[in-house]
């Protein structure tokens, strides 16, 4: 049995459609990413599966309970930690802690050896209100809170948004850990560069879900040739490569612009030469996780 | 007046026991595009908030655009532009009337008002929008709209603090190219950000952890610098490093 199953699911809030036709599968044990910008559904879809809204279209089952008619048996055998921060604020660690076990009717003994790892990194500071836990200690409290009742799947709801490159990567160690244990993660995040430490990924965007694949294929299906470039003035060579009449896309990727062409790479370089650059280089380069997502959205917005 | 849009000596703030800042040095030049960059609570936006002359130093010096932070708030007020994620436009004014409020505070004319309130939505492709309510856009035309309302009056340097949160791939890149064109014409911009990718786009960048800077170079050579491919492993090996 699958922990998830989402068939056709449809949601509208007045005329904005939230979400559309969404159908995916998670399998047992694994890590499956959301991956998104704000807008794209991923919260609305998080609410109907926690059965916390109702779908206007389509059915979902967690861990083979329907979100409609089994609500209550699921609400007892998900973790879910939405995107805002929810906790008491004016408990302490402890006490936010204590009173998610309470509510589950379970104790924080019963289940220590899950949160154990996670929970020795704030333990220092238990006696402390919520609301004064610096981000990335939240947000360890929180994922705590979501897995004190040993859930059979687990809902994250952009987890790590606003949260510096320090305490992201720790959280996403804390993921890899958690999967070892073999709970399902169903996981959003706005960060292209953390689907690839995902099983596999839905690639979502104004409600749709444009492709759902492992990391490595989604890379290996970017049918075009990608080239790198840089200059000593990169605001530039982005508009001289623009201008081009043999360019198709042309957009900034950390130190070098990443470049798809109609022509041959030489023609621009001489191209390029008669526009007097510094330090010109132009070389084959990867394509990655962003240069597809970034290619799917111009082909759904080509289909509108 | 030299040719530099910040200049900081020793720039610190305590709270109580607490050194937020800690005597932090450092110039921008004019035109600059220069990255802010420290893990949450390293002291970012205490230092931010004096540098806009919304918050007292404790000690130390710190001019913008060649006025004391002590002494001249209101002239460092008037030239600078702000904007940040989490608060910049009024979202019960329409798009029209948010660039007339902002151009108000500034001290804009009415004429000069119009002809900006023209030129800022032809340049955004947003004259048909001029009408709606700031809550009904797309979160990235907002923060397009909030970036040239931020340097509607002429700024000379403008603030970003993680102003490309949460939008897609393709709208942070347009976003981008809004910060390049201004540095273009001479704007100074100070920015922050979470996205490493992000920080290779600045001219230079500065690192701070617990309240000081702990790197300040071009990206290039900080990388050669931490032996590093990516300014994310900078950033990680810095962080990183105190814990």
């Amino acid at each position: 049995m699958q922990p998830i199953v989402v068939e056709n699911i449809h949601k509208s809030f007045g005329d904005v459609k939230a979400l559309q036709n969404i159908s995916f599968l998670v399998e047992e044990g694994e890590l499956f990413g959301l991956i998104g910008p704000d807008g794209a559904g991923k919260s609305t879809l998080f609410r109907i599966l926690a059965t916390l809204l109702l779908a206007d279209k389509g059915t979902a089952a967690v861990n083979g309970s329907d979100v409609v008619k089994d609500y209550r048996t699921i609400r007892s055998q998900v973790g879910y930690m939405p995107g805002r921060f929810s906790l008491y604020q004016d408990l302490t660690i402890e006490e936010n802690l204590n009173f998610f076990a309470t509510i589950f009717n379970t104790t924080v003994e019963e289940n220590y050896d899950l949160i154990k790892e996670i929970y020795e990194q704030i333990e220092p500071f238990k006696k402390r209100p919520a609301g004064k836990l610096s981000g990335g200690m939240k947000q360890k409290l929180a994922l705590c809170c979501a897995l004190v009742h040993k859930p059979k799947v687990l809902f994250l709801d952009e987890p790590t948004t606003g949260v510096d490159p320090v305490s992201r990567k720790e959280f996403w160690e804390m993921l890899q850990r958690l999967k070892t244990k073999g709970i399902p993660i169903l996981v959003s995040t706005p960060y292209m560069d953390e689907a690839i430490l995902c099983d596999r990924v839905a690639l979502m965007q104004k409600g749709e879900i444009m492709m759902i694949n492992t990391p490595a294929a989604i890379v290996a299906a970017f049918g075009k040739k990608i080239w790198a470039a840089r200059a000593d003035n990169m605001y530039h060579l982005l508009r001289d490569i623009r201008a081009f009449e043999g360019t198709e896309s042309c957009y900034a990727f950390g130190e070098y612009l990443h470049v798809t062409l109609h022509t041959s790479p030489e023609q621009l370089k001489a191209y390029l030469e008669t526009k007097d650059h510094k330090g010109l280089v132009i070389t084959p380069a990867k394509a990655g996780i962003e240069d597809a997502f970034m290619q799917l959205m111009q082909e759904q917005n080509e289909a509108v | 007046m030299n040719n530099y849009a910040i200049v900081t000596k020793d720039l610190t703030k305590r709270f109580g026991d607490f050194i937020a800042t800690d005597a932090i040095t450092f110039e921008v030049q004019q035109g600059e595009i220069f990255g802010f960059l420290g893990a949450n609570g390293a002291g970012k936006t205490t230092a931010m908030r004096m540098l806009c002359g919304l918050l007292k130093p404790s000690s130390g010096e710190a001019k913008i655009a060649g006025f004391d932070v002590y002494t001249q708030t209101e002239k460092v007020k008037k030239s600078i532009g702000y904007m940040s994620q989490k608060f910049s436009l009024y979202e019960d004014l329409t798009v029209k009337e948010n660039i007339r409020f902002y151009g108000g505070i500034y001290g804009l004319g009415n004429q000069q008002i119009k002809d900006k309130t023209h030129a800022l939505l032809q340049q955004l492709n947003m004259e048909k929008e001029a009408g709606h309510l700031v809550s009904s856009l797309p979160l990235g035309w907002k923060q397009k709209l909030s970036f040239s309302i931020a340097v509607l009056h002429d700024p000379s340097i403008v603030f970003l603090d993680e102003p490309t949160g949460g939008v897609d791939p393709i709208t942070r890149r347009q976003f981008w190219d809004l910060i390049y064109e201004a540095a273009d014409r001479g704007v100074t911009i100070f920015v922050t950000t979470h996205y490493m990718d992000e920080a290779e786009y600045c001219n230079r960048i500065s690192i701070m952890v617990d309240g000081k800077i702990k790197a300040l170079d071009t990206p290039q050579k900080l990388k050669e610098q931490f032996n590093a491919d990516s300014m994310n492993d900078v950033f990680l090996q810095l962080a990183r490093a105190k814990s």
